[in-house]
C-alpha cells in the first residue's frame, strides 16, 4: 500500500521558535538544544533521527511539556506552552499528549485493559479500553497482565493506553529500541494505522533510519539543532520495513 | 578506603532519610530497655544503700506498754544484735492556712539525745530536736515540701486531745518511712499525713508513759532465724499487750517499696522487650526491601569478582551502621530519660541521694540486639539477591505476576477504580509484606495504648472503689476501741447526716501454711456508708456470721468459698479461732476481711465496741465537723474521703503519666519510622511507574493517592489489630502488676482507643507528607529511558 507524501493537511499543532535548553551536568554544562524552530503539522507523521545527544529527547520533552527550555518559545494550538505551571502542563499531557515510551512503563499489576482504562478514567472525551485495544489488534489479549505479555503486545498495549484519549498528538521515544525488527514492525504498523485512521499528529524519535522511510516527513538533529529536513517521496507501509 | 568501602558510606548518605527513620527506631527500643532497667537498677541500689546508712531495723514490733527495763531481757533473745526502744503516736496537725484534717505518726526519739540506734533520722535541712527542750521537733520531709514547711516554722499538734505548739527545727527522712500512707489506707497523701520525729521526754509526757515504750525496733544478727527471733519476741511482749511482731516484708514502707520496685521490674522488662522486639522486626524488614533495590549493583559487583563475602560485609557494614548509630541514640536518649526518671521517683520516695548507675547490661543487651537483627535482616536479602548469577541479577527482575484478587473472584471489581485495584492486587500479591507492616503498626498502636491504660486503670479504682465502695465523708480512728455509743455523740454532732459505726481489728489469717497479715473491718448490717463490691460491682453485706475476704487473698491463701479460715487477733485477748469463708468481694487496692460488726466483736471478745466511725456530712460543714473532732482526745486521726481521692490521683498520677508519655513517644517514633519506611521503599520500588503515570498526566496528588492509599490502608487495617494487641498488652501488664497493694483492672476507656489511633493517624500522616514531597520531585524524563 503507497501512502501520498504530501501534507493532511497544513494546520500547524505545535510551533516552536529558537528552542535552546542547557542544563548542568555536574561540572558540565551540557547544550542540548541550540536554537530549534519548529512547525509540526495536524495528521503528520514526523520521524525525528539523530545520534545519541543530539538532542532528540530533549526536543520531546519540551513538547510533552515534561520539561522546559532554557530560552525560546512553544505554543500548542494557540496555547503559550513555556511559562505554564507545572498543573497547566499536567493538564496539557492529561488531555493533549500520548507517549509512548521505549519501555512500555506499563502498570504490571493491572491488565492490559485496565492499563488503558487507567488513562480513559481521566481524560475528557476517551474511546473505550476495549475500541483502543482493537486498534493494536490486541482484543482477545485484554484481559491478560504485562507479564503474560510479549514485548511487543506490551508496546502496543502502551500505544493503546497513548492513543484512548484521543490526543492530538503522540510522542514516541524509541517505541522499537527493545524490540526485534518483526516485532518493531507490528508496533510501528500500529502507529501508522492510528496515525491515518484517528489523524493523530505523530512524532517517533529513533536511531533507526529505516523507520524514517514511513514518514510524512524527517527531521535531523545533530548538536542542539535541526540541521536537515526531508520529505520522502514515497511513504514506505511499517510492513515493508526492514533492519 | 576502599571503592567498596567508599560506596557503603555514598549509600548511606544517598539513604540518610530511611537511615535516620530506622535509627529512630532503634533508639526508640534501645531507650526503652536503657531508661527502664537503668532506673530499675538505680532505684534498687539507692533503697538499698539508704536502708544500710540509715540502719533500718529487721523487726518491729507494736505493743500497748512495756517498762523501759523490759529491754535487757530483749536484748538477750538469741539472735538479737540491737535493740531500740521507743515511742509512737497517732495525733492530728493543724498547720496555719491549710484547714483540713492532717493526720500525723509521731516517732520518738532517744532520750539521750542523737540518732537512734536504728531507722535513723536522715536529716536533709535543721537538726534534731535539743535534748533538754519539748516542744522542738523534725518533720518528714515529703509533708514539710507539700506544705513549704522551713525551719523555724511551727505546727499545732493535737495528741490525746491536747493541744501544743511545736516549732519545726528539722526536715528528714527515716528509711522506715520511703513509702508514706497514712495507716488503713493504700497510696501515700503527703499534705494529710505527717511523720514526725520528737524527743522520747515529750512524748513520755504527752503520752504518759513515763518509763515506758509501745514500739521496738530490732536489728538481727547475720545468722539468726527471724522467725524464731519473731516467736521469743511475742512471747516476751503478749503480756504487754504485743500484737505480733513482723519483719521487712510486713512492714508498710518496706513492703510497699518492694512492690512499687517489683512493679517497675515488670515495666522494665515488658516494655523494653516489646519496643526491641518491634524495632529489630522493623529494621529485619526494612534491611530486606532496602538491599532488594541494590539487585542490579550486586550483580554488576559479583560480575566484578566480589566474592559473596565481600559482598555480605558490604550490607552488614551498611546494616551495622544503622543499627549502631540507633543504638548510640538510644543509649544516649535512655540515659538521659532515665536519669530524668529516676529523679522523678526520687522525688516521689524522697530518697536523700540517688545513686544512679548506667546499666551496662541494658547498653550491651540493646546494641545486640540490634545489631543481630540488622545483620539477620542483611544476610537474608543478601541472600535472595547473591544466588543469582549475576547476568540475572543485572537484568530487572520480571514484571512481577499480578492476578485477580479475591475481590474480583467475588464479581465485585465494578466497584473498584484502576488505582484500587492497583493497591488490592499490590496488597494481595505480597500479603506477607502486606501482614508485617500491619504487624508493626498494631504493635505501635499497642505500645500507645499501653502507656495511657495506666491512666484508664487508675480512674476506674478511684471510680469503683472511692466513689462506689465508700461513701463517707469523714473517717474517724480512735485510740484505742471505743464503746458504740460514741457513735451517738459523733451522730450528734452539728453538720453530721449521717455515722456509722467501724471496727478495723488487725488480725493474721492462716490457712494451712500459708498466712497473710492484714485487718478485718467489721461494718454494721445495711452499711450504707463502706460498702464491700462484688465482682460485678453489687453490693455484697456480709452475712451473721463468716467472713468476707478480698479476692486477692483467694488466691494468696489458695482458699474456696465455704472453707474454714483461723483468724489470729493480733489485738485484745488475740484469741485465735476458726472462722468459715463466707465468700469473695472484688476489691482493687489494698487485701483485707469483711465481717459484720457484731460478728467481729464477738470474735474479738472484748465487749459491743468500734474503733472509728464514718460520717456523712451535710455540704460545706466538714471543716467545723472536724475542728471539733479535733478536741476529743479519744480521737486518733480523721480523714477526707474526697481529700484521699485527690491524693490518689497526684500521686498515682505523678509517676503513671510520665511513663504514659514516654511511651506514647516511643510508640509514635516507631509507627513514624515504619510507615515512613515502607513508604519510601515502596516510592524506590514503584517510582518508574508512578513517574509514568505522572508522564501519562495523572497529577502529583492523583499519583500520591496510589502511594498512600496503600499504606494508608494498611494502616486501617492495622487500627483494630492494633486495638487487640493493646489490649492483650495491658492484660499481661495487668499479670504482672497483681499485689496485695492494688490490682489494675482491665479497662480501656474509648478515648484511650481514639487516642492511640489518633497517634498512629498522625504519625502516618507526617510520614506520608514527608513521602509525598518526594513524589512531587520525582524524575519523569528519566523513566522515559530508564528500564529499570
Amino acid at each position: 500500500m503507497a501512502v501520498t507524501t504530501p501534507l493532511p493537511a497544513a494546520e500547524a499543532v505545535f510551533r516552536a521558535r529558537g528552542l535552546t535548553k542547557t542544563y548542568r551536568m555536574g561540572e558540565v554544562e551540557v547544550h542540548a538544544l541550540r536554537g530549534v524552530d519548529l512547525d509540526l503539522f495536524r495528521g503528520e507523521f514526523v520521524v525525528l533521527l539523530g545520534p545519541s545527544g543530539s538532542g532528540k529527547s530533549t526536543l520531546l520533552n519540551i513538547l510533552g511539556g515534561l520539561d522546559a527550555p532554557s530560552a525560546g518559545e512553544v505554543w500548542y494550538e494557540g496555547h503559550h506552552l513555556t511559562g505554564a505551571s507545572e498543573r497547566e502542563l499536567t493538564l496539557f499531557r492529561r488531555e493533549h499528549v500520548g507517549f509512548v515510551f521505549q519501555f512500555y512503563n506499563l502498570i504490571p499489576s493491572l491488565t492490559a485493559r485496565e492499563n488503558v482504562a487507567i488513562v480513559t478514567e481521566i481524560a475528557e472525551q476517551p474511546m473505550t479500553p476495549e475500541e483502543a485495544l482493537a486498534r493494536v489488534d490486541l482484543a482477545d489479549r485484554m484481559d491478560h497482565f504485562p507479564a503474560q505479555l510479549s514485548g511487543g503486545q506490551q508496546q502496543r498495549v502502551a500505544i493503546a493506553r497513548a492513543i484512548a484519549k484521543r490526543p492530538a498528538v503522540l510522542l514516541c521515544d524509541e517505541p522499537t529500541g527493545a524490540l526485534d525488527s518483526a516485532t518493531g514492525v507490528r508496533v510501528l504498523e500500529a502507529l501508522e494505522r492510528v496515525n491515518a485512521e484517528l489523524g493523530t499528529t505523530t512524532v517517533v524519535i529513533t536511531h533507526n533510519a529505516d523507520i524514517a522511510r514511513m514518514a510524512h516527513r524527517v527531521l535531523y538533529l545533530g548538536d542542539g539543532r535541526i540541521v536537515r529536513e526531508e520529505r520522502p517521496a514515497r511513504r514506505t507501509p511499517a510492513k515493508e520495513l526492514r533492519w | 578506603m576502599s571503592a567498596l568501602t567508599r560506596k557503603a558510606w555514598r549509600d548511606l548518605w544517598h539513604l540518610r532519610g530511611q537511615a535516620l527513620a530506622i535509627a529512630l527506631v532503634i533508639a526508640g527500643g534501645v531507650a526503652t530497655l536503657v531508661m527502664s532497667q537503668s532506673t530499675y537498677e538505680s532505684l534498687t541500689a539507692t533503697r538499698e544503700q539508704f536502708y544500710r546508712q540509715a540502719a533500718l531495723a529487721d523487726l518491729w514490733a507494736p505493743l500497748v506498754r512495756a517498762p523501759d527495763t523490759l529491754l535487757a531481757r530483749l536484748a538477750a533473745l538469741p539472735g538479737v544484735q540491737t535493740v531500740q526502744a521507743r515511742l509512737l503516736a497517732l495525733g492530728t496537725l493543724g498547720v496555719p492556712g491549710f484547714d483540713e484534717p492532717v493526720r500525723a505518726e509521731v516517732v520518738s526519739l532517744p532520750l539521750e539525745g542523737g540518732q537512734p540506734l536504728l531507722n535513723q533520722v536522715q536529716l536533709r535541712s535543721g537538726r534534731l530536736p535539743d535534748a533538754e527542750l519539748d516542744n522542738e521537733v523534725v518533720v518528714g520531709e515529703a509533708f514539710a515540701a507539700a506544705h513549704a514547711l522551713r525551719v523555724g516554722d511551727s505546727l499545732r499538734m493535737t495528741l490525746r486531745g491536747r493541744q501544743r505548739w511545736l516549732r519545726v527545727v528539722g526536715v528528714g527522712t527515716s528509711p522506715e518511712y520511703v513509702y508514706q500512707s497514712p495507716p488503713g489506707t493504700v497510696f501515700p497523701d503527703f499534705k494529710r499525713y505527717a511523720v514526725l520525729w520528737m524527743n522520747r521526754h515529750a512524748m513520755e509526757r504527752a503520752l504518759d508513759m513515763d518509763g515506758a515504750f509501745n514500739n521496738v525496733v530490732l536489728r538481727l544478727l547475720p545468722a539468726a532465724r527471724p522467725a524464731a527471733v519473731i516467736a521469743g519476741l511475742d512471747g516476751a511482749l503478749a503480756r504487754y499487750g504485743g500484737v505480733g511482731a513482723y519483719g521487712r516484708h510486713e512492714q508498710t514502707s518496706a513492703r510497699y517499696l518492694e512492690e512499687e520496685m517489683r512493679q517497675l521490674r515488670t515495666m522494665a522488662r515488658l516494655f523494653p522487650a516489646i519496643f526491641l522486639g518491634v524495632a529489630a522486626f522493623l529494621l529485619h524488614v526494612v534491611l530486606m526491601r532496602l538491599i532488594g533495590t541494590q539487585r542490579e549493583q550486586i550483580g554488576v559487583l559479583k560480575a566484578f569478582g566480589y566474592s559473596h563475602r565481600a559482598l555480605a560485609g558490604h550490607y552488614l557494614g551498611m546494616a551495622a551502621a544503622i543499627a549502631l548509630l540507633g543504638a548510640l541514640l538510644g543509649i544516649a536518649l535512655g540515659a538521659g530519660l532515665g536519669r530524668w526518671l529516676a529523679h522523678v521517683y526520687q522525688d516521689i520516695y524522697r530518697f536523700p541521694f540517688l545513686a544512679w548507675r548506667l546499666s551496662p547490661w541494658a547498653i550491651a543487651t540493646g546494641t545486640a540486639v540490634s545489631l543481630a537483627a540488622a545483620a539477620a535482616g542483611a544476610l537474608m536479602a543478601l541472600r535472595a539477591a547473591a544466588s543469582l548469577p549475576p547476568a540475572e541479577a543485572m537484568r530487572a527482575p520480571a514484571p512481577p505476576r499480578f492476578g485477580p484478587t479475591l475481590i474480583e473472584r467475588l464479581g465485585l471489581q465494578r466497584w473498584l477504580s484502576q488505582p484500587a485495584r492497583m493497591v488490592l492486587r499490590d496488597l494481595e500479591r505480597r500479603p506477607g509484606r502486606a501482614a508485617f507492616t500491619v504487624l508493626g503498626l498494631a504493635l505501635a498502636c499497642a505500645v500507645i495504648m499501653v502507656g495511657r491504660f495506666q491512666d484508664d486503670a487508675v480512674g476506674y479504682m478511684v471510680d469503683t472503689q472511692l466513689s462506689l465502695a465508700q461513701h463517707h465523708d469523714l473517717a474517724v480512728n480512735f485510740i484505742e476501741p471505743a464503746p458504740r455509743r460514741v457513735l451517738f455523740e459523733l451522730a450528734a454532732l452539728p453538720g453530721v447526716r449521717e455515722a456509722e459505726p467501724i471496727r478495723t481489728a488487725p488480725v493474721r489469717l492462716v490457712h494451712g501454711l500459708r498466712s497473710y497479715r492484714t485487718v478485718i473491718e467489721g461494718l454494721p448490717p445495711a452499711a450504707r456508708l463502706r460498702r464491700p463490691l462484688d465482682v460485678r460491682l453489687g453490693v455484697v453485706t456480709p452475712p451473721a456470721d463468716g467472713v468476707l475476704l478480698t479476692d486477692y487473698l483467694q488466691r494468696m491463701l489458695a482458699l474456696e468459698p465455704g472453707d474454714t479460715i483461723e483468724v489470729q487477733a493480733l489485738q485484745g485477748h488475740r484469741h485465735v479461732r476458726d472462722v468459715r469463708v463466707a465468700g469473695f468481694v472484688r476489691e482493687t487496692i489494698g487485701a483485707q476481711g469483711y465481717m459484720d460488726l457484731d460478728a467481729l466483736n464477738r470474735l474479738l471478745g472484748d465487749g459491743d465496741v468500734v474503733s472509728g466511725v464514718l460520717l456523712g456530712v451535710l455540704p460545706g460543714a466538714e471543716a467545723d465537723v472536724y475542728a471539733r473532732l479535733d478536741r476529743r482526745p479519744w480521737v486518733a486521726g480523721i480523714s477526707s474521703r474526697l481529700a484521699s481521692v485527690r491524693s490518689f490521683y497526684a500521686t498515682m498520677g505523678e509517676s503513671l503519666l510520665v511513663f504514659t508519655w514516654v511511651a506514647a513517644l516511643l510508640g509514635g517514633v516507631i509507627n513514624f519510622g515504619l510507615v515512613y519506611n515502607a513508604a519510601r521503599i515502596s516510592l524506590s520500588e514503584r517510582g518508574r511507574e508512578l513517574a509514568s503515570l505522572r508522564v501519562l498526566g495523572m497529577t502529583e496528588g492523583e499519583v500520591s493517592a496510589l502511594l498512600l492509599g496503600q499504606l494508608g490502608l494498611l494502616v486501617a487495617i492495622s487500627l483494630p489489630f492494633g486495638f487487640a494487641a493493646g489490649w492483650g498488652l495491658c492484660w499481661v501488664m495487668v499479670q504482672g502488676f497483681q499485689s496485695e497493694l492494688f490490682r489494675i483492672p482491665i479497662r480501656l476507656t474509648t478515648a484511650t482507643y481514639a487516642f492511640a489511633g489518633l497517634m498512629v493517624l498522625g504519625a502516618s500522616v507526617v510520614s506520608a507528607l514527608l513521602v509525598h514531597r518526594r513524589i512531587a520531585r520525582l524524575d519523569l524524563i528519566a523513566v522515559l529511558k530508564t528500564r529499570e
